[in-house]
């Protein structure tokens, strides 16, 4: 994924796997912007060398830059909302054809029609690239690409491409494109583990690891 | 003007049961930790403690003990409950939630920031994109079933909107690296976050600040939140926490 995300962009990580795409973005011309009210947010401290002061939105303790700035949480999400981020790359309980996806409550949680909103609606609404990345299917085996949501949606046809670990897949207006496959995965076997039938680019290729 | 009072008792003075308060801070950083502290050691029930993002998530021993002697009647949030499943399924706070002892209210984050910004900035409410097309732009979402009124919707340039409205807190209790004798405030790095669109916010604004200096010794372009959003002031010291995961 971090192959997708273009030089000089400002990047929003969600929290889980989205925030392993920061280790492949060092030393590029990337700034990470954080919710929790920074730009140009570091690569993860440890040691010595974490500040109780100094988190990012996923309660990770962080590092600065040189010409990092923090602000206040409402420029933060104006900076969301109001379209400022490039790429925003979320996780996901589930990724419809349509690009709608899930991420916010697990219902089977059983608490009565609450979870975790945090900022993935505000993410999703203000993104000019909206990248889902997730494992390819749920702990138990079930496809998490699915013809409709299960879970309630985060937001609707808001998603450009999902990364899983078996594949790449772009979502065009006529459903769902594979773009790469895992090496020595066949277009069958990911079609088994995804429920609606995919399209296959014509320039399909292997995920290059 | 000095807004100093000489200890948090002082500090948290006409806080009553029932109360609405607003809690800085953005998980670990940023919490207002010993006013926290002091709210549990006053013991004041059935509060409404309007968070930003999961402050309490962040100050679990804090959580807990307002769990313990039962303070808590509502939380409103983005994220107040454990990400692990199986770690919430055994918090006594997500059990609360669970049997409806507590009432869970949450929002999408930059639809919270701006409900406290407004109630601030003297705005009734708002038209908020955010969220059309989920269960929020349907109802208010909470987990006690006959709170869940229904949203206003407007179209507006093509874009569904919800009405959103001002969320005013009696009380604000955050958290500053440095304060001054007047209310001006100076936030460290992220501890930023909520603490000073809830200065702005709240009826009566409690700023503890771990150092207290005198007007004039903050640079004058550089300070957060202005004094006039600040009713009291009191110095506490830096207490030392660990950052643990979600």
């Amino acid at each position: 994924m971090s192959q997708e995300i273009e030089d000089n962009s400002y990047v929003n990580l969600g929290i889980g796997i989205p925030t392993l795409v920061s280790n492949w973005l060092e030393g590029r011309d990337v700034m990470l912007q954080s919710e929790i009210g920074m730009l140009k947010t570091g690569s993860l401290a440890e040691g010595d060398a974490i500040d109780q002061d100094l988190i990012n939105a996923s309660c990770q303790p962080v590092l600065e830059m040189q010409g990092t700035v923090y602000f206040d949480i409402c420029e933060s999400f104006a900076m969301i909302r109001g379209g400022h981020v490039d790429v925003t790359v979320m996780g996901a309980f589930q990724v419809n054809q349509s690009g709608d996806f899930a991420s916010w409550m697990n219902p089977s949680r059983g608490l009565n029609g609450v979870g975790n909103i945090g900022g993935s609606m505000d993410l999703a609404a203000g993104a000019k690239k909206l990248y889902i990345a997730m494992e390819h299917t749920a702990n138990n085996g079930s496809p998490k690409v699915v013809r409709d949501l299960t879970y309630p949606a985060t937001a609707r046809k808001k998603v450009n491409k999902i990364f899983t670990d078996l594949a790449v897949i772009e979502v065009v207006p006529e459903g769902l494109l594979l773009k790469e496959l895992f090496p020595g995965l066949s277009v069958d076997d990911l079609q088994s583990v995804t429920e609606p039938k995919l399209l296959i680019a014509r320039d399909l290729k292997e995920i290059e690891l | 003007m000095n807004k100093t009072v000489k200890d948090v008792e002082e500090a948290l003075a006409g806080i009553e049961d029932g109360a609405t308060i607003a809690i800085g801070g953005f998980f670990a950083a940023g919490v207002p930790r010993t006013l926290l502290r002091a709210l549990i050691d006053k013991g004041t029930k059935n509060l409404t403690l309007a968070c930003g993002s999961g402050p309490l998530l962040g100050a679990k021993d804090e959580l807990n003990l307002l769990v313990q002697n039962n303070q808590i009647g509502k939380v409103i949030d983005s994220y107040s409950l454990f990400r692990s499943a199986t770690k919430g399924a055994q918090h006594p706070f997500e059990q609360k939630v669970r049997a409806g002892e507590i009432e869970l209210e949450i929002y999408p984050m930059g639809t919270l920031c701006e409900k406290y910004r407004m109630a601030g900035a003297g705005i009734p409410a708002c038209f908020m994109p955010v969220g059309a097309g989920s269960l929020v732009e349907e109802s208010v979402i909470t987990n006690i079933e006959e709170k869940r009124q229904k949203r206003e919707i407007r179209v507006l340039n093509g874009q569904t909107c919800i009405l959103e409205y001002a969320l005013k807190p009696d009380f604000a209790l955050v958290h500053a690296s440095s304060g001054d004798h007047e209310g001006n405030l100076c936030y460290r790095k992220t501890a930023w976050n909520f603490n000073h669109v809830m200065a702005m916010a709240a009826r009566v604004t409690i700023a503890e600040v771990e150092n207290l200096v005198s007007p004039g010794d903050l640079k004058s372009e550089s300070v957060h939140t202005p004094g006039i959003f600040v009713k009291r002031v009191v110095k506490v010291q830096r207490i030392k926490f660990d950052i643990t995961a979600l």
